[in-house]
């Protein structure tokens, strides 16, 4: 048995709302929320990048966990932002949360599904008996070229997950669906990345999740309503209730999970704090699926059991910790992203 | 920052590990090989010691011209901070206006970067402070 042990998720208090960055590039702010579902993104702070991030999600992830740092066996961290072209970020968090010497680490890039892949790794390693727990982190500060439509959704956070063989919430089975769909890239040295503008909807978004997901029904001989939650990647807030009606999940299923109206998308992140999300809330036999995507692309289908021992966990509550920002205009962005 | 010099202080900087002395009980950040009060009775008697993070604002200051690799993050808050274990450690408070920190405060330890050796060179982190939520 393959089980989340337990889960610490982190979003920078800064935030900007869709307004503000409208006010700058002369659209219409009120067309902009309506089209990609999204009110306000959070920034991160001049001093924070995905190691930081990916740090303050480990760390409240083992001390909820209650387990011992020295005996994650796995660190991977999930990113598209790393702050070192060379230089693992993962050995970053393993020194920072006392995992280091005796593990291995890795980090981790396939866009926004670099952390689902992760927890599939992590997994791999409980059922063959490799390691007694690992850690599968998704954290990203992501980039968006000034005056880009992704400037309005691309944001930051990270959340981290302990995988092992018992915990809150058992994995039953996952899948994958991964195909060479060109629809979102970052050429080596560049700043900002590309985007085949509608291309990242049918032929990549919603093929690959609908596919992944039908997927793991298949297996699992489960329907829609079947589970209590859903969780779908959120490049805006759009695309994930087109996808859940696609598939016929209700809006009911998928609200919890659904932050990136209030954070924006988290790239790596998003998927995996929705999930986070939702556990925060979810009761003992709650059935949950996730689905994540990760441009160019791919995407990792999971069926998920919450465990009775999610009683005593003591959850974060992170709608809570979201509630806690202060905005800051696109001046201060610009300067906290480094852009002036 | 040289990187030797940085590498070798990675465990203070990240977890505030500091040293305790065996013979009185005295902690220690940053970490000495020697206790001043015990002396030649400590040699070999210095342990690791993790300190919680946690302290009191004791005094503190507002930065409006900092040092070149702190450019552009001014005005901000450098405070002498007296730990919960008894040790005093400087460091930058931040999401905290500046009108807002006091003497007295608590705070609480938190992950962030330092700085860096300019575009090319290696990422400095280390702990900075945040007020601690009630």
């Amino acid at each position: 048995m393959v089980a989340i042990v337990g889960y610490g998720a982190y979003v920078p208090r800064y935030r900007i709302k869709v307004e503000e960055i409208a006010r700058m590039w002369g659209d219409d702010p009120a067309s902009i929320s309506r089209g990609l579902g999204i009110y306000e993104k959070s920034v991160p702070a001049i001093d924070e990048d995905t190691a930081t991030i990916a740090v303050e999600a480990a760390r409240r992830a083992v001390k909820s966990a209650g387990i011992d740092a020295g005996e994650i066996g796995a660190i991977y961290v999930g990113s598209e932002s790393h702050p070192y072209a060379v230089k693992p970020t993962a050995t970053i968090v393993a020194e920072a949360i006392g995992a280091t010497p005796y593990l291995t680490a890795a980090d981790y890039e396939f866009a926004c599904k670099a952390g689902t892949a992760g927890i599939q790794n992590c997994m791999a390693l409980i059922k063959a008996g490799m390691i007694k727990y690992g850690m599968a982190i998704g954290a990203d500060v992501a980039q968006a070229a000034p005056g880009d439509a992704l400037e309005y959704t691309a944001a930051a956070g990270g959340v981290a997950y302990i995988i092992g063989k018992d915990g809150i919430a058992t994995i039953n089975e996952t899948a994958s669906f991964t195909t060479d769909t060109p629809d979102f890239w970052r050429r080596e040295g560049q700043p900002y990345p590309g985007h085949g503008e509608r291309f990242t909807g049918e032929p990549a978004y919603y093929r690959h999740i609908t596919n992944a997901a039908n997927l793991l029904m298949e297996k699992m001989g489960t329907k829609p309503s079947d589970y209590d939650y859903a969780v779908f990647h959120q490049p805006n807030g759009k695309f994930p209730r087109r996808v859940a009606k696609m598939l016929g999940f209700s809006d009911e299923q998928i609200k919890h999970g659904l932050l990136c109206p209030i954070i924006g998308n988290t790239y790596s992140g998003s998927a995996m704090l929705g999930l986070a999300a939702t556990l925060d809330i979810a009761k003992p036999g709650d059935r949950i699926i996730m689905v994540s995507f990760g441009s160019g692309a791919g995407s990792d289908a999971f069926d998920i059991t919450v465990t009775d021992a999610i009683e005593s966990y003591p959850r974060q509550n992170i709608r809570k910790m979201i509630e806690k920002k202060q905005y800051v205009d696109y001046g201060l962005y610009m300067k906290y992203r480094g852009e002036i | 920052m040289a990187v030797p010099r940085y590498w070798r202080e990675i465990p203070a900087r990240y977890n505030l590990i500091g040293k305790r002395c065996k013979v009185c009980g005295r902690v220690y950040f940053p970490p000495r090989n020697i206790c001043p009060v015990c002396r030649r009775k400590s040699v070999g008697q210095m342990e690791d010691y993790k300190l919680k993070g946690t302290g009191v604002v004791e005094s503190y200051t507002i930065i409006h011209v900092p040092p070149p690799h702190f450019e552009g993050e001014e005005p901000y808050i450098m405070a002498l901070i007296k730990l919960d274990e008894g040790p005093y450690v400087t460091g930058q408070i931040v999401e905290c206006d500046e009108k807002d920190v006091h003497i007295g405060m608590r705070v609480r330890a938190t992950f962030r970067k330092i700085m860096e050796d300019g575009e090319k060179g290696a990422i400095y982190y280390g702990y900075k402070f945040v007020k601690e939520e009630e």
